[in-house]
């Protein structure tokens, strides 16, 4: 029994981080941005588009992290505060970033400064996470039930690639949202980024991928031994279709095509990495079944989550719906 | 001088709750008058309450926003910053901070989007619906956040393995022993806190004399609110303090600056606690009062300091003086309604200029009461984390060096005052602006029924007066 919470807890945080990347992501996408936007208006109409959405999205990074203290407490005690500073840098530009929605709009405050901070805050958001998830690819030094590296682990060449691969990241997924919720130059505009950012990022996953067959033999066996290439060869064929599509799509005409595809896109590359790790949940000592809570803790909460996820799903989807369509530009407080 | 780890980061964690805090004691009673006035607004349809609602929804944003980057910033100090106590409670603690995001947070983040942007977009019912759902969230998040606050205070329903908390019985752990008076009391505080807010708010417009009818339907629903409320909440927390009188006995001690078991014990008004001498200096205290107040009886025993080693009591100057402040503000909060009450028997509530400055001064006092009960709360746990259990000094992250949070306290406290600067600036405008008309007729508002004039005959602020 306990072994299937585990799965089913491991299954809900995956997703769950998954839906924070890619909804999240397409925030702070539009935030980075937002600072080469071709114009004012423009740019207030980007804006506009995540308004309404962010703080829900932003609630993902919370499940995330309160879901993994409780399905998988000794993991959470040991990443987080070997993520220590990634984490404050997170955490202040989510600030800059949060803030800057309200505060840009209030008469005479200083909009110039907080459309910086809006974008600032989204890329320092942005990279921090990059950094957080290189750190998770090459590994934490543990004791015990202890983190015992230092606070500035994090300081070496793969986590800080990995920081910035994750603004362009974000930047795709930005351009993708872009392309479906806007029209015109500004849409144009969004498609021409969006091949910027897609370039980048193939470019960085490729790196990535050798790296970690390179320096990560246990990712290599896990990869290219028989039988597992049989089951496993869908994976990176599919990053390849998914980056082709985007690539067509944010070229061609269809308006939510270059989103989906992007999706998929983050969607495989999820998929790759956890097939690497696992069932190591801190990469490279600790795996599932020894950071897995009590049964009590992991039961009480799944019940919860069973009957209020597809809730929460439900209105979340609905408030997207009431927003549907392109943004325009009488969009705002009392409309 | 060596960086001590375990002291930057309570240091650290103070500054990021304290901050964090004051925004939630705001948004919740808002979020609830923003309900109300939709509501109404939905019913009555007179324009007022719309006017009212736009207005207070442009600062709630505003303070929303606040609250979430701060309240983001919290279960992450749990995890950066006291690792050792994330590992040791998360199997009790982790699963209620998660509900609190699957029934709250998503809530409202969900409908703040159509409260704020939908107006138009969706049905004035399903409108107003979003309102009622945001506020509501923010009852959840109160419950659950406090229910861990209070498992930590008075920790019940568990089991302990090699240092480590199982939960034993889930009802035991939520509704522990000191959970309903810490809700309860938290709650009135939260809506006294706003209540005081707009009733500020409406003082100074009156006294501009403009927005006057909106100020006046503001002041007089308000003044209601906290003409119960301020009462009430003087009766709850004496409760409180006897709940936490047979829990937590050292830290009503502490309260008291009470160092040795004594009958008969004297309400010190004023004294300077020596923490290392055992003893108070400069005391001036009501014979006989502490003990009438706690135990019902002027002979009633009450707990002192010295029945544990000095190792295990709470910093008692901070407890003293933080618990005189909070019932200082509760006092002053008393004596506030109380002239109100007055003034509207005498049909004068609209137009005395003093009573409106005056309420004018203390639009913050709930927010020094909140902060100066949580520092008791908190401070008077000391020197543990979870009650008798488990030290403070003993859960903080062990990779962390004094240097690393020196550090990140320097940049929280940089970014804080920023933000929260910033912010403060900002609310404040929008709470001295008044909203410009977009529909609707021109509103009943103007110069001439200016503060000083004498209540005109039939305003509809008469409505909600006795
Ligand atoms: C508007 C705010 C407000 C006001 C007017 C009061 N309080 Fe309070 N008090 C709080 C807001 C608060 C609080 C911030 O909400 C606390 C912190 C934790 C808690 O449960 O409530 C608190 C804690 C708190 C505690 C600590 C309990 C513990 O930690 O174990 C006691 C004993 C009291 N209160 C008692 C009182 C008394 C006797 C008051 C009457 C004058 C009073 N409070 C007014
Ligand atoms: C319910 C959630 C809360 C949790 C999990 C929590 C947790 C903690 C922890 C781990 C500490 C230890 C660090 C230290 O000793 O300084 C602490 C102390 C403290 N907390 Fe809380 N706390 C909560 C609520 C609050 C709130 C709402 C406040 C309001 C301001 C607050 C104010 C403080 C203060 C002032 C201290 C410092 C005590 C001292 O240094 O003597 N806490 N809390
Ligand atoms: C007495 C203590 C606390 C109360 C009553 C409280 C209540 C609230 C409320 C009502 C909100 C909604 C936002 C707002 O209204 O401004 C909020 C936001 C938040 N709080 Fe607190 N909080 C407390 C302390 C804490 C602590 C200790 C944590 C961390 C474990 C925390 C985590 C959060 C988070 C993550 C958010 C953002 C939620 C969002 O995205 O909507 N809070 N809090």
């Amino acid at each position: 029994m306990s072994t299937w919470f585990t799965l089913i807890w491991i299954a809900i945080i995956g997703v769950g981080i998954f839906l924070y990347v890619v909804l999240d992501g397409f925030d702070l996408g539009v935030g980075i941005l937002s600072r080469f936007a071709p114009s004012k208006a423009d740019r207030e109409l980007m804006i506009a588009s995540v308004s309404p959405f962010w703080d829900g999205n932003e609630t993902w990074l919370i499940l995330g992290a309160v879901g993994l203290m409780a399905a998988f407490p000794m993991a959470f005690a040991i990443i987080v505060p070997a993520l220590y500073f990634p984490i404050l840098a997170m955490l202040v530009g989510l600030m800059f970033r949060g803030v800057a929605f309200e505060f840009r709009s209030v008469p005479g405050a200083h909009e110039g400064l907080w459309d910086i901070a809006f974008c600032g805050g989204s890329v320092l958001a942005a990279f921090s996470q990059g950094v957080m998830l290189g750190m998770f690819v090459t590994g934490f030094t543990v004791t015990g039930r202890e983190f015992t590296g230092t606070s500035f682990d994090w300081v070496a060449p793969f986590p800080l690639l990995s920081g910035a691969a994750l603004i362009f990241g974000y930047a795709l997924l930005g351009a993708g949202w872009l392309v479906m919720k806007t029209e015109g130059k500004l849409q144009t505009w969004a498609r021409r980024m969006g091949r910027l950012a897609l370039a980048v990022v193939l470019v960085f996953i490729a790196v990535v991928t050798l790296v970690m067959l390179v320096h990560q033999p246990q990712v290599f066996g896990r990869w290219l031994r028989f039988p597992n290439v049989l089951f496993l060869w869908p994976v990176p064929l599919g990053t390849a279709l998914a980056a082709f599509w985007a690539w067509r799509s944010l070229g061609g005409s269809g308006d939510a095509q270059p989103f989906l595809a992007t999706v998929a896109l983050f969607g495989t590359a999820f998929l790759g990495l956890a097939i690497s790790l696992w069932p190591m949940i801190v990469p490279t000592s600790v795996d599932l079944w020894t950071a897995a809570a009590s049964p009590s803790s992991q039961a009480f909460l799944l019940v919860g989550t069973v009957i209020l996820l597809p809730v929460i799903l439900a209105y979340s989807a609905w408030s997207y719906w009431v927003f549907r369509g392109k943004v325009r530009a009488d969009s705002g407080y009392g409309h | 001088m060596e960086l001590d780890p375990v002291f930057l980061s309570r240091i650290q964690f103070v500054w990021v709750i304290a901050l964090h805090i004051l925004l939630p004691a705001f948004t919740m009673g808002l979020a609830c008058f923003i309900a109300l006035l939709e509501t109404a607004h939905l019913v009555t349809k007179s324009a007022v309450y719309l006017r009212l609602s736009q207005f207070w929804l442009r600062i709630f944003a505003v303070s929303f926003g606040l609250g979430v980057v701060s309240g983001i910033v919290m279960p992450f100090q749990i995890g950066t910053n006291w690792s050792r106590y994330s590992d040791a409670a998360a199997n009790i603690i982790a699963p209620l901070l998660a509900y609190e995001g699957l029934t709250a947070f998503f809530l409202e983040a969900a409908f703040l989007g159509v409260l704020l942007f939908g107006r138009k977009l969706v049905p004035p019912v399903v409108h107003c619906g979003a309102a009622i759902a945001v506020a509501a969230g923010t009852f959840f998040s109160s419950f659950w956040i406090l229910a861990v606050n209070s498992w930590m205070q008075t920790p019940a329903g568990y089991t302990q393995t090699e240092g480590r908390f199982f939960p034993a019985d889930w009802t035991a752990a939520i509704f522990n022993p000191s959970f309903p008076y810490r809700l309860t009391h938290t709650v009135t505080a939260f809506f006294l806190t706003t209540g005081f807010v707009v009733i500020g708010v409406a003082c100074y417009h009156l006294r501009k004399g403009q927005f006057v009818a909106e100020s006046r339907k503001m002041l007089s629903m308000t003044l209601w609110l906290v003409t119960v409320l301020a009462p009430l909440q003087v009766f709850l927390g004496d409760q409180h303090g006897l709940n936490t009188l047979q829990y937590q006995p050292i830290k009503v001690a502490a309260m008291e600056g009470n160092w040795h078991r004594q009958a008969g014990a004297p309400l010190l008004l004023f004294a300077w606690p020596d923490q290392a001498a055992a003893e108070n200096r400069y005391e001036i205290g009501i014979p006989g009062l502490a003990s009438l107040v706690l135990r019902h009886d002027m002979n009633g025993e009450i707990p002192g300091l010295t029945e544990v080693p000095p190792e295990d009591r709470p910093p008692v100057a901070v407890v003293f003086w933080a618990f005189r402040i909070m019932v200082g503000a509760g006092l002053g909060m008393l004596g506030l309604v109380a002239v109100g009450l007055w003034l509207r028997a005498r049909r004068t509530l609209f137009t005395t200029a003093w009573f409106q400055r005056l309420c004018l001064w203390a639009s913050p006092i709930g927010f020094v009461a909140v902060l100066a009960g949580w520092t008791v709360t908190e401070t008077g746990r000391q020197p543990w984390v979870i009650y008798g259990l488990l030290r403070t000094r003993d859960a903080v992250s062990p990779s962390l060096t004094g240097f690393d949070v020196a550090l990140s306290l320097a940049i929280y406290v940089v970014v804080y005052l920023f933000v929260f600067g910033f912010g403060l600036i900002l609310l404040l405008r929008l709470m001295r602006t008044i909203p410009i008309e977009h529909d609707g007729p021109a509103p009943e508002t103007s110069a001439i029924l200016g503060g000083q004039r004498p209540l005109a005959a039939g305003m509809p602020t008469e409505a909600d007066a006795p």
